[in-house]
């Protein structure tokens, strides 16, 4: 009975497994085939999972720019990440002061502005995006990197994520720091921060995620290759004709490739913070 | 503070206002104030409550299915076996590929008529169905999108709803087999229960998401075939962006922001009820 039951839970694990990877097994497998001519023979068979002669020459295309117009995918991925990491370094600085704070410091409204920053969280950005384009394009900020950093530094989320944290820290850990002299910043920056370093790795994978994945914005105020993310690029490359798919997959892999490893390196805590959004119930 | 005062709240307000203007974004004439006209127009539209009526069809359909198998995915990956973490790892790897590329997957997948997808009905239905156009048809598009959503996104849910499930106490369903419960009944009477904060969770965050929906939408269909995959968002984006027309797009962002206000509160709201009964 228990062994028919496990059995048949390892059928359903297999096939969901089936289902979740093999569209990522299948863009492996197709930017490994040099030939155009046969990724389209193999596309509606099994052959679809299997390469005969692997070769790198889609990703010589795509690294070196021939298949991108010139500009080498090496520019999009330093796009991407500098642009991913100034948000989640500055991200961390700014949100997690911010949250000390209000969680720390005595001011009128402070109530006020933690049930503000509650409401924030779910203000979609999608519905402020067009008046803030026209901000920045007053600031003169189109086309740059610090328009697609700066307006993402302050994060609600974050600092709730951050204001949370403290909250619970033992006020007579400070109160003791206080005592032997210690100003509110070097409690923030001796005691605070590092015992939150769990949170400072929940915020800094969670904003990576969202980052690395964002579209809307990036499409609204790049207009040339130079400040482009990889997610635009890859959506203009796939929309160019005629499509060869053996460079769009290498592209794809590649886009896809520095976060699988940073996931895989770093599951339990990919899941952990997942888990810890959720807490907040 | 400032940077949040900046970049969203003035965004807010400047929507608000910038709703009753004419204003454009690169435009001869000068800002004027016009009253409720955009709203006029924008509600006299019979694009925009398409697009109003998929964002909700969407969401309607992707909330319940996609926390669904997201539940039965957390149940069935909670289990002590071997591998057991191999396959958590597993489901959640599409949550980290970028929404572009999962696109551009699916896309090839779903070629007409001779992608992998059509291949694999046409075997299952021993060469009875198809070929489909699955993302040109006016029918299919919209279920398609929402395939590729749940595909990418459940993962999410899943591992929350795993951690949800391990919170629940052990003794309770001792105490229910006790009883002579049945796995069903344990499901309804221990399970569901103990879930309640994390269903709030999922429902509220997944419903959020879902009103977002874009990227798929602008790398896969254009808003196509005949406008019935155009969302919210893509129709600020299109109107604001794209035709420049700033101050009705911001009408438009205006009622997708309150829209999504007031449905998150509302959830809010009857589901903590519930809780008190």
């Amino acid at each position: 009975m228990t062994r028919t039951k496990t059995l048949l839970a390892y059928m359903l694990l297999l096939l969901f497994a089936a289902f979740f990877l093999g569209p990522i097994v299948v863009m492996f497998v197709t930017s490994l085939k040099g030939d155009e001519l046969q990724i389209l023979a193999d596309m509606a068979s099994l052959k679809a999972f299997w390469v005969a002669h692997p070769s790198l020459e889609n990703y010589a295309a795509v690294l070196s720019g021939r298949a991108l117009g010139g500009t080498p995918f090496t520019r999009f991925l330093f796009n991407t990440v500098l642009i991913v990491g100034s948000i989640v370094v500055g991200g961390v600085i700014v949100n997690s002061m911010a949250a000390f704070a209000l969680a720390r410091l005595r001011f009128k409204g402070r109530a006020f502005l933690v049930s503000l920053i509650v409401t924030l969280i779910i203000l979609p950005f999608e519905g402020l995006a067009v008046p803030l384009l026209l901000i920045v394009n007053r600031f003169g900020w189109l086309d740059s990197y610090h328009v697609q950093i700066i307006p993402f530094i302050a994060h609600p989320f974050s600092i709730f994520l951050f204001y949370q944290f403290f909250t619970k820290l033992p006020r007579e850990l400070d109160e003791a720091a206080r005592v032997d002299g210690a100003s509110y910043w070097q409690v923030y920056r001796r005691i605070a921060l590092p015992l939150s370093l769990p949170v400072i790795a929940t915020v800094a994978i969670l904003q990576s995620l969202e980052y690395w994945n964002s579209f809307l914005w990036p499409l609204m105020v790049t207009r040339g290759p130079e400040y482009r993310p990889l997610s635009v690029a890859m959506n203009n490359f796939f929309g160019q004709y005629p499509r060869y798919w053996g460079d769009v997959m290498a592209f794809a892999v590649l886009t896809s490739l520095p976060i699988l490893v940073i996931y895989l390196a770093f599951q339990r805590w990919f899941i952990q913070s997942v888990v810890r959004s959720g807490l907040k119930g | 503070m400032l940077l949040l005062l900046t970049f969203l709240i003035a965004p807010f307000v400047m929507a608000v206002i910038l709703s009753f203007t004419n204003q454009r974004l690169i435009s001869p004439l000068p800002t004027r104030f016009i009253g409720m006209r955009n709203y006029i127009r924008l509600f006299g539209d019979r694009d925009f409550w398409i697009a109003m009526r998929n964002t909700a069809t969407f969401a309607a359909v992707v909330v319940p299915l996609q926390s669904g198998l997201a539940l039965l995915l957390a149940i069935l990956v909670n289990r002590r076996i071997r591998g057991i973490n191999l396959f958590r790892g597993i489901y959640f790897v599409p949550v980290v590929i970028t929404m572009v590329v999962v696109c551009v997957i699916w896309y090839f997948l779903l070629l007409y008529p001779q992608g992998l997808v059509n291949a694999l009905v046409r075997v299952v239905s021993m060469g009875r169905l198809g070929p489909y156009d699955w993302l040109r048809d006016p029918r299919l598009a919209m279920p398609t999108i929402i395939l590729i959503s749940i595909w990418q996104g459940v993962g999410f849910q899943m591992v929350i709803y795993l951690a949800g499930l391990q919170g629940i106490p052990r003794e309770l369903y001792e105490a229910a087999v006790i009883d002579g419960a049945s796995p069903w009944q344990q499901f309804l009477h221990v399970t569901m229960p103990g879930l309640r904060n994390t269903h709030i969770f999922v429902l509220v965050t997944t419903t959020i998401l879902a009103f977002k929906l874009f990227t798929q939408v602008e790398v896969l269909t254009q808003g196509g075939p005949l406008g019935a995959t155009n969302t919210l968002v893509r129709y600020i984006f299109v109107s604001g962006y794209k035709e420049l027309k700033v101050g009705y797009a911001s009408a438009a962002s205006v009622i997708f922001v309150l829209a999504v206000l007031l449905i998150a509160s509302i959830q809010r709201k009857l589901l903590t009820e519930e809780r008190e009964i």
